[in-house]
């Protein structure tokens, strides 16, 4: 659908207003394929908004969001199975084991082999013993696990992540980013990233868009801005940012 | 690895039989939800035959118009389950806080009501299968034995119900799990209106007008005609077609835009009150 030189995600004055109050508010943004960017925000920032309208699960309000060439939500149906995405703000049906869960969605995104497939992905992400295992018996580590095997089961153009780490332990979320950065490199999938952890995204994303109330704050590669701000990590720009420092800062030179 | 070319298809099959995959999984998984289904329909059944037992021997117009009583009651619960199959398939995915992923994936909306018809034709049956098995054993009433005509009942009776359970399940959609009561309640609404257990001539004028605006008051008028009169009437059962096409086709729409609604504002975002 989308000609090669067309950004695979392209949002353009994207606006949200939910009855009197702006989620977001007239942001633009390209990411180009084989990207991996990382959305940053604090807590209402808009950042799930935004990757909710991506996706096709939220109308804008204004603006346009447009992925591998549709335009979301209205059409959303040409590219969904290209997509993926994780979040442990969603579920998987806890009465069903790993294998039951990752068939009906396998199936959803019409994927062949489907049997393979699962397998494959159950190899790759350590989940050989659990797969007949109820997903409600799982820890959250394990949960995010199967998570992310349902997230690769159409190996997606496009993988949006929601804080894909939130609630894991060091290890784990040391674990999921390694196979995340794997599956970008093999795969040259797109990424975008929400996410509150710092050292994630310094690690992950080659670049960052910094959200607060709405609005893009600003983007740019890591290190750019490390070196803008005359700061050594994400975290104390991130801090800067949402203490308005950055304002102040940027006046100040 | 590859992605079927059944992506692309409107209606697909194939992600409807991967819906009909996850609650079939769900229901084998759990005998309470299997027990329930069959539970109330036994308990009504057992009441309302031991009730018109009683009455039949001790008043000579139930004596001749047996089985009206358990024939309503087995015929409501087609109306009341069918509903009820169809919503509680749809909330397992509220409770399970799989809206956003089911929401998130090829799934169409469309394809999504045609899966919960067929689960709650599957829990209906499980359900209805061994109740109406055990009203021969007990009473003798054979509920197969109105031949044709169970087929005619059966179809508008489900219809109904599906309408009802649709605009039910749009509503929760957009207003969240605050509406989940309407599930479980709206279909008694149609209950003293429908005229499941008495002729709709009982009705004051005017609320027999409400009363025949309703698919199913044309089920239960000619069950009664068929167990007390012995005459079956199709004009009754294309009426109730002629309107029950109406309201499926309203409750579809209605659905839709619920969804379009729930979409702009973000309510598919959350599964909460």
């Amino acid at each position: 659908m989308n000609s090669p030189s067309e950004p695979v995600i392209a949002v353009d004055r994207l606006v949200k207003v939910y009855k009197t109050a702006a989620a977001v508010g007239g942001i633009s943004f390209r990411l180009e394929p084989g990207s991996i960017t990382g959305l940053l925000g604090g807590n209402g920032a808009g950042k799930t908004t935004t990757i909710a309208m991506i996706m096709g699960l939220v109308t804008p309000t204004s603006g346009s969001v447009r992925v591998l060439g549709a335009e979301m939500p209205r059409q959303r149906h040409h590219v969904l199975h290209r997509m993926n995405f994780e979040s442990p703000y969603v579920d998987m049906p806890m009465r069903l084991t790993v294998r039951q869960n990752l068939t009906v969605f396998a199936m959803l995104y019409g994927v062949e082999n489907v049997d393979e497939r699962i397998m494959t992905l159950a190899e790759q992400l350590d989940l050989i013993e659990l797969i007949d295992r109820p997903c409600g018996k799982l820890s959250s580590g394990q949960k995010t696990r199967v998570a992310l095997a349902k997230s690769l089961l159409n190996a997606p153009e496009v993988l949006l992540l929601d804080e894909p780490t939130a609630s894991l332990d060091p290890d784990t979320a040391d674990w999921v980013r390694g196979r995340l950065e794997n599956y970008r490199k093999e795969r040259g999938a797109t990424v975008l990233l929400a996410s509150h952890n710092m050292s994630e995204v310094e690690r992950l994303c080659e670049r960052v868009i910094m959200m607060k109330r709405g609005h893009i704050e600003d983007d740019d590669t890591p290190v750019n801005l490390l070196a803008r701000y005359g700061r050594e990590t994400l975290e104390e720009v991130f801090l800067d940012i949402a203490r308005g420092r950055g304002e102040a800062r940027e006046a100040a030179q | 690895m590859t992605i079927s070319a059944r992506n692309h298809i409107v209606f697909s099959p194939h992600r409807i039989s991967a819906m009909v995959l996850r609650y079939w999984y769900l229901l084998r998984s759990s005998w309470p939800r299997v027990l329930e289904l069959i539970y109330w329909p036994m308990v009504q059944m057992l009441m309302w035959g031991f009730l018109q037992l009683y009455l039949s021997e001790n008043a000579g117009f139930f004596a001749r118009a047996g089985g009206t009583f358990i024939g309503a009651v087995l015929l409501w619960d087609i109306l009341f389950r069918g509903q009820l199959g169809f919503s509680v398939s749809f909330l397992e995915e509220m409770w399970a806080r799989n809206m956003g992923n089911l929401m998130m994936s090829p799934l169409r909306a469309t394809e999504f009501v045609a899966a919960l018809m067929i689960m709650s034709i599957v829990r209906l049956a499980v359900g209805m299968v061994p109740v109406s098995l055990l009203a021969i054993g007990f009473f003798g009433f054979n509920l197969y034995g109105m031949g044709l005509a169970l087929g005619a009942f059966f179809a508008n009776l489900i219809l109904t119900s599906w309408a009802v359970g649709i605009l039910v399940s749009g509503l929760i959609l957009r207003n969240g799990m605050g509406a989940e009561g309407l599930a479980w309640t709206i279909m008694f609404l149609l209950l003293p209106l429908a005229c499941v257990y008495y002729p709709v001539a009982v009705l004051p004028w005017w609320l027999q007008i409400v009363s025949w605006s309703m698919p199913p008051t044309y089920v239960f008028e000619g069950m009664r005609s068929l167990l007390i009169e012995n005459v079956f009437r199709p004009d009754l059962m294309f009426q109730a077609l002629a309107l029950n096409a109406v309201y499926f086709a309203a409750a579809v729409v209605a659905f839709l835009r619920l969804v379009d609604s729930a979409r702009n504002n973000g309510s598919l975002m959350q599964t909460g009150e």
